[in-house]
């Protein structure tokens, strides 16, 4: 019997009369990693900040780890780490400053040897004492998902976590999500445009359009042998005609 | 809401711009009071020129209390704007880094942030009022001794220079009451916005705006400036008058306290009902 860590259902925003999310039920299960894909303007970033209690719904239940957001969220959010879009930092900061922030806010003893384990497995612990105002695109972006595994979270959350990031840093990040997975049982929900990135590490995964689900499944089953890549482009033109 | 509050009040000094008062204070304090060592004796001549026909006046007159008091009227105008600085950018500032994202994705309550750095603004504030009072008295009273405090306004007042002390403590007290509730307007308007320049600016134009509008004379203008914040940001001033007026200073602080009161509370509407879109 599988266990289920998210679970969505009639989830609904308007923004006035713009419909973004519109009656979404999703399930995303222990061990996942969970592929959230659509085009451009598909639902995907609001539906994640709905999860992480950034935007409050309109309509519709969000229950993680088996409790509901809306009336658990402290306890819920002590458990997951996340990216949300491109990751922002207090660039006046070092790293070692910020993730001390993240550390402190989360509700968890971060030593200061953790912060360096982090940042050694994102490959930023040599700049560790710098400024993030000094720091590329790509090294945000390895920050980013430093602080997110920061406090060792049940779940992960990763909105585009490789966008920025030339191909050896795109590889060490599909490592870390493949390795977070299997060998720490954590459960991924993954966004990302790049499909194939999502079709080496995704187990399951929901592609939506105009904030609907168009389908939601194990990957092999609902690709087959298409590339991820040919059935997506396929399945979102079918349902935008 | 400690853990939050340390991270606060670590990001609010760890800013350049937290410093732009201080150092502006750090500047100008000392000019006027090397100024004053100057050409002091020459403002009270020309001040009381009327009166040294009929009286003769003796001793340190333009001693560290009488600058002190000087400074206070000159820059109690000016420091608005520098407290406002960090009030209007300590929201708007999250919004414009997108680093809301960081720190609401966390286990804290909207409610504890938003205290948690209403108290790091106060801090600040208090900061720079603190700052201010240690300077203007100690390099005043270093540079210029102690004396009687020289206070010409439509009439003169002389307060004896063992009276002064508790006074200017009440002073810089209250001044930290006014500062605090123009803090909590800059606080307020941060809020709303996702760019610190907006409250800034904001809170200015309503200090001006108030400021002027107490100047009109008419009937219905005497109903409604007791109400304006503007109004009793100067009452400091009464503390050197001979008897002082506690109705009327206690009235007026706790025009200021409801102020920062209801702004904190604005803030906090807002907060607590805003999407995190940025």
């Amino acid at each position: 019997m599988e266990d289920p860590i998210i679970q969505v259902r009639g989830l609904r925003k308007t923004y006035g009369s713009f419909t973004a999310v519109d009656g979404l039920d999703l399930t995303v299960y222990r061990g996942d990693v969970y592929g959230f894909l659509g085009p451009n303007g598909a639902g995907k970033s609001t539906t994640i900040r709905m999860m992480l209690s950034l935007v409050k719904p309109t309509a519709g239940t969000i229950d993680i780890f088996g409790k509901p957001l809306a009336t658990n969220r402290k306890e819920i959010l002590r458990r997951i780490g996340c990216v949300v879009e491109r990751p922002d930092f207090y660039n006046y900061l070092s790293a070692r400053n910020n993730l001390e922030i993240v550390g402190r806010l989360s509700g968890t003893d971060v030593s200061k040897q953790r912060i360096l384990q982090t940042l050694d497995l994102v490959g930023l612990a040599s700049r560790s004492e710098s400024k993030v105002k000094t720091f590329s695109h790509g090294m945000k972006q390895r920050l980013g998902i430093a602080q997110a595994l920061l406090h060792s979270p049940d779940l992960i959350i990763l909105d585009e976590p490789t966008t920025g990031l030339d191909p050896h840093g795109m590889v060490d990040v599909r490592n870390i999500i493949v390795s977070l997975a299997k060998d720490h049982n954590k459960t991924i929900v993954l966004s990302s445009h790049i499909l194939p990135e999502v079709e080496l590490t995704a187990t399951r995964m929901i592609i939506i359009n105009r904030g609907k689900a168009i389908v939601e499944g194990k990957v092999h089953d609902i690709v087959r042998d298409q590339g991820l890549e040919e059935y997506f482009i396929g399945i979102t033109r079918e349902a935008q005609s | 809401m400690m853990a939050a509050l340390r991270v606060e009040l670590f990001k609010v000094f760890s800013k350049w711009r937290t410093y732009i008062g201080f150092i502006a204070l750090g500047v100008v304090i000392p000019i006027i009071i090397v100024s004053l060592k100057i050409e002091g004796m020459r403002y009270f001549e020309f001040a009381t020129q009327s009166l040294q026909q009929v009286f003769a006046f003796t001793g340190n007159l333009m001693n560290g209390y009488s600058a002190t008091y000087l400074i206070c009227g000159m820059l109690f105008v000016h420091v608005p704007f520098l407290v406002s600085l960090v009030a209007g950018d300590i929201l708007a500032g999250e919004a414009t880094g997108g680093t809301y994202r960081l720190i609401l994705t966390r286990p804290i309550s909207r409610t504890t942030m938003v205290t948690s750095k209403y108290i790091a603004t106060l801090i600040s504030t208090n900061s720079l009022v603190l700052f201010m009072a240690v300077l203007s008295l100690g390099l005043g009273i270093a540079m210029l001794g102690t004396g009687e405090v020289v206070v010409i306004k439509s009439k003169i007042t002389i307060i004896a220079t063992h009276d002064a002390f508790w006074r200017f403590a009440l002073t810089f007290a209250y001044a930290a009451l006014a500062m605090s509730t123009v803090s909590s307007i800059a606080f307020a308007l941060s809020s709303f916005v996702e760019n610190a320049i907006g409250p800034i600016m904001t809170t200015m134009a309503i200090i001006i705006v108030f400021l002027i509008l107490s100047m009109i004379s008419a009937p219905w203008m005497d109903v409604v400036r007791p109400m304006f914040f503007t109004t009793h940001i100067n009452t400091w001033r009464h503390f050197f008058d001979m008897q002082v007026p506690w109705h009327t200073i206690i009235t007026s602080a706790s025009v200021l306290a409801a102020h920062c009161i209801g702004c904190y509370l604005l803030a906090l509407w807002v907060m607590t009902r805003k999407d995190i879109l940025t």
